[in-house]
């Protein structure tokens, strides 16, 4: 087959190129929400940790009431 | 991975496709016998090299898990496979585009080259299937890893095989007395080969990083909800399992 002129060639390599970037972006779109579903669950974490942190430490200060008070600080 | 190592690694990626792809818009000479549309081959033939090498690797990490049963290798194994068989998609599509362009039909048949590589992609395709119809953690781990050095035997056999075969209309790019490349178009190749390569292994340690993140996350989650007060002590960050890390 004889060479195409370069405005029909054109199109098919273009064609070539965006299957490429779109699968690309495609990709990358997936695994952003991967991720970003990732981050929503560490926050979820960290929130929950914190508020389980909060509970035992109150817990703790209502045994113990003076478990909480911290000492002053001596200046010299 | 660290996340700077890995934004590293992706910015270098980037550098290097867009300085290949500059290269052959702008540095690499049109082909004597199919003009512009040659232009496809910087992008056609490195994606394939790179997606069969990536499914040897597979087996190669498959091989390290059966040896050594650590499931670090068993999930590099999964995400080779997973990376390869996108770049396989990239490989049908833009031969197919290639062969419109060049020889008026989008698919040629009787073409050892197109057919093999077909076989070879759907072969991987049964790859998902087979592990997720396995319900245990560890023989799925396995029989996958057997299917992926099997596999992967096959495709260095395949490209042989083909390679021996008269080909009817697929070029040899490589290697043959036809096949001779100016230096221009051996560079530009090159360099677009370099940077393909950089973004199967970007794309592979960004999942693998994802995957990691995942599973520390499951295990953290488990070890909140049974009330372990060191969630450090279960094992985070140990165990990769694939595909469904991250799953509650």
């Amino acid at each position: 087959m004889p060479a195409l002129p370069l405005d029909e060639a054109g199109k098919y390599v273009a064609a070539a190129y965006i299957v490429f970037v779109v699968l690309l972006v495609v990709y990358i779109g997936i695994m952003a929400a991967k991720l970003s579903r990732i981050s929503q669950e560490i926050e979820e974490i960290a929130e929950r940790a914190e508020r389980e942190q909060a509970a035992g430490s109150r817990q703790q200060s209502a045994a113990d009431p003076e478990a909480g008070i911290e000492t002053p600080e001596v200046s010299r | 991975m660290k996340p700077s190592v890995l934004g590293t690694l992706a910015l270098l990626t980037a550098l290097l496709i867009g300085a290949g792809f500059a290269l052959v818009f702008f540095y690499a000479a049109n082909e004597a016998d199919q003009g512009f549309v040659q232009k496809i081959f910087y992008l056609h033939v490195p994606l394939a090299i790179i997606a069969l090498g990536g499914f040897i690797v597979a087996g190669i990490h498959a091989i390290r898990h059966l040896r050594s049963g650590e499931a670090v290798h068993d999930a590099r194994s999964y995400v080779s496979i997973h990376a390869s068989v996108i770049f396989g998609v990239a490989v049908l599509v833009t031969g197919a585009i290639w062969a419109k362009a060049s020889w008026g039909r989008w698919w040629v048949w009787d073409e050892p080259t197109l057919v093999s590589f077909l076989i070879v992609f759907l072969l991987y395709c049964t790859y998902y299937p087979l592990r997720y119809a396995i319900e245990d953690r560890e023989r799925q781990a396995r029989y996958a890893s057997v299917f992926a050095i099997t596999a992967g035997a096959f495709v260095p056999l395949n490209f042989m095989a083909v390679r021996a075969a008269q080909s009817l209309v697929h070029p040899r790019t490589f290697g043959t007395v036809e096949g001779g490349m100016p230096t221009d178009m051996w560079l530009t190749f090159l360099v677009c080969f370099a940077g393909l390569a950089l973004l199967w292994v970007t794309l592979v340690s960004f999942e693998l990083t994802a995957k990691r993140a995942s599973g520390r996350l499951a295990r953290l989650r488990r070890a909140l909800a049974d009330g372990d007060p060191d969630p450090s002590a279960t094992g985070v960050g140990g165990r990769i399992a694939p595909g469904r890390a991250g799953a509650r």
